[in-house]
């Protein structure tokens, strides 16, 4: 079996996997619709006081609600992707078969991730999407190219969700207990990801750095590009970027810690 | 055996199992202290969003942040302490699928008593210190006329808040009893209430409002009765007494939420493996 064909199957089996289970997806469809009924209400009653916040109009702080609870589930932005079975995985000890695996590890679980969010996104992101669309004014494009660079910005968005997340994760081969970088991860991943507050509406320098941070990628990129507030080229680049770096780092990690650490295991 | 010794019963089975899980968790000191302080900073970061919101504007719905903040420090403490006392009824699904729950239904301890104690996390206190913090601010920064009935509403709406939404998580468990994989529709009614309770009902349309104070009364839980304290109109017509029956509403509640979950534990049906 080539390469290739082995990632696409590893992708093919984490979509089928989170796919088995429906009636948690439609749960979490319901628990999005409702989410995006109240941010959207208090989002409202912001740009009502203080219209062009951000250089968004309403109906574009509308569409930010409703994009940011698609992609809720789909980046993982508070976590529970595919790094949370590897930090089990780790601390189990069973990252010893992952890593006599002929795969590359990383491109294992980036597969396998890429996987799980195409699933999250069609199972779980689409239909409170809609659902806003049909009851919200949303400001959305009518022409094909915004939407096509939409559709790169997301596959960007994807992978650098995944490099921070497996970032993350490998820490526990040293910290041993995954819980607090979870924790941490949540934090970071709701606040700088901008679903309290879209990143553009962030006050003076504080808001100048959250827009470089690589949670930046996740929601507002693919926002602005929906929406032709930011040149795409411009918003891929930035997200290539930290796509690279990151995963470059993961890697860097990753060879550190299956160099020097100790697997876990009895 | 009467209705009350059944009571003390599943008191008592609560605070031993409760007990069990503070012990297991004091294991680990430094890990505990740090959940909980990362339980502090997690659930401020809504706080964070509202201030944040407020460095842009003065008002939000006409209402002002000491407002604001008075209506999220009981919408939280409320919520926090019912998530303390039964919050880890999310994973009772998962004790579904898994066959576990029967090893609680043949011990001679009251179910609910069990369930809710099941995996207590002390670590949850972090919820209720932050939206303490925040109400005793509200309290001191926000301009009201206080008198006597409206001093007392404060640790009324408290006490009956708690209660209504430890009615909404009783009544989200015997919900899963049903839906076991669906248990994520709960946080919807949980998590969901307590943020729409952080900003004031005129933000939120009319009807959403109706729904929330008639059909599903989260409104009786601070909107209602913190109306009334800080003078502010409620946007749909009550009756004046409607502010101090928040206590009766909790009842209510609870009662319903208990027969629902009675209802659920009696068609449960076990997996079988």
């Amino acid at each position: 079996m080539g390469s290739g064909r082995l990632y696409l199957a590893v992708a093919a089996g984490a979509f089928r996997r989170y796919a088995t289970y429906r009636a948690a997806t439609v749960a979490g469809v319901f628990t999005n619709t409702v989410f995006g009924v109240i941010l959207v209400y208090t989002y409202l009653a912001l740009w009502d006081e203080k219209p062009h916040l951000g250089g968004y109009d309403q109906a574009q702080a509308v569409t930010y609600v409703w994009l940011g609870q698609c992609l809720y589930a789909t980046l993982a932005i508070q976590g529970g992707g595919a790094e949370k079975d590897l930090m089990e995985r780790i601390r189990t000890g069973e990252i010893a078969v992952d890593l006599y695996r002929p795969a590359d590890l990383q491109l294992w679980w980036l597969a396998g991730d890429v996987g799980r969010a195409l699933f999250q996104m069609l199972g779980r992101g689409v239909v409170p999407f809609a659902f806003g669309a049909v009851f919200f004014p949303m400001a959305l494009p009518t022409s094909v190219t915004p939407w096509a660079a939409f559709v790169v910005t997301l596959l960007l968005a994807t992978v650098v969700s995944f490099a921070l997340r497996y970032l993350v994760a490998l820490s526990v081969f040293w910290l041993m207990d995954g819980m607090g970088v979870n924790q941490v991860l949540m934090i970071t991943g709701i606040f700088f990801s901008g679903m309290v507050l879209p990143l553009n509406a962030f006050p003076g320098v504080f808001g100048d750095i959250v827009r470089v941070l690589p949670w930046a990628a996740q929601i507002q990129m693919p926002a602005d590009v929906l929406m032709g507030e930011t040149d795409p080229l411009g918003a891929f680049a930035f997200q290539a970027a930290w796509a690279v770096a990151l995963l470059a780092a993961g890697r860097l990690l990753q060879s550190a810690a299956t160099r020097r650490v100790v697997v876990q295991g009895g | 055996m009467g209705e009350r010794s059944a009571l003390l019963e599943g008191l008592r089975a609560y605070r031993l199992i409760a007990g069990m899980w503070v012990r297991s968790s004091m294991t680990y000191r430094t890990s505990f202290i740090v959940t909980v302080f990362g339980n502090l900073l997690v659930t401020g970061l809504d706080f964070v969003g509202i201030l944040l919101m407020f460095s842009q504007v003065d008002s939000l719905g006409g209402w002002s942040l000491p407002e604001i903040a008075f209506l999220y420090g009981l919408s939280v403490t409320a919520f926090g302490i019912a998530d303390l006392v039964l919050g880890s009824m999310d994973v009772l699904g998962a004790r579904m699928r898994d066959g576990s729950f029967d090893i609680l239904l043949v011990r001679p301890a009251p179910v609910l008593a069990q369930v809710g104690a099941d995996r207590f996390a002390l670590r949850r206190l972090g919820r209720i210190t932050q939206g303490a913090v925040v109400l005793g601010w509200a309290l001191v920064s926000v301009d009201v006329d206080w008198s006597v009935p409206k001093a007392l509403l404060v640790p009324v709406m408290v006490v009956s808040g708690a209660a209504i939404f430890s009615a909404v998580f009783v009544a989200g468990a015997a919900f899963q009893i049903f839906a076991q994989d669906a248990a994520e529709v709960q946080n919807a009614f949980t998590y969901g209430g307590t943020t729409l309770l952080q900003y004031p009902p005129s933000v939120f349309g009319k009807d959403l409002v109706r729904g929330v104070t008639f059909m599903l009364p989260l409104a009786f839980v601070n909107w209602v009765p913190a109306a009334y304290v800080l003078d502010r109109p409620y946007p749909i017509e009550l009756p004046g007494w409607a502010a101090f029956v928040s206590p009766l509403v909790a009842v209510a509640c609870c009662v319903l939420a208990g027969m629902a979950w009675r209802v659920g534990l009696r068609s449960y049906r076990s997996t079988g493996s």
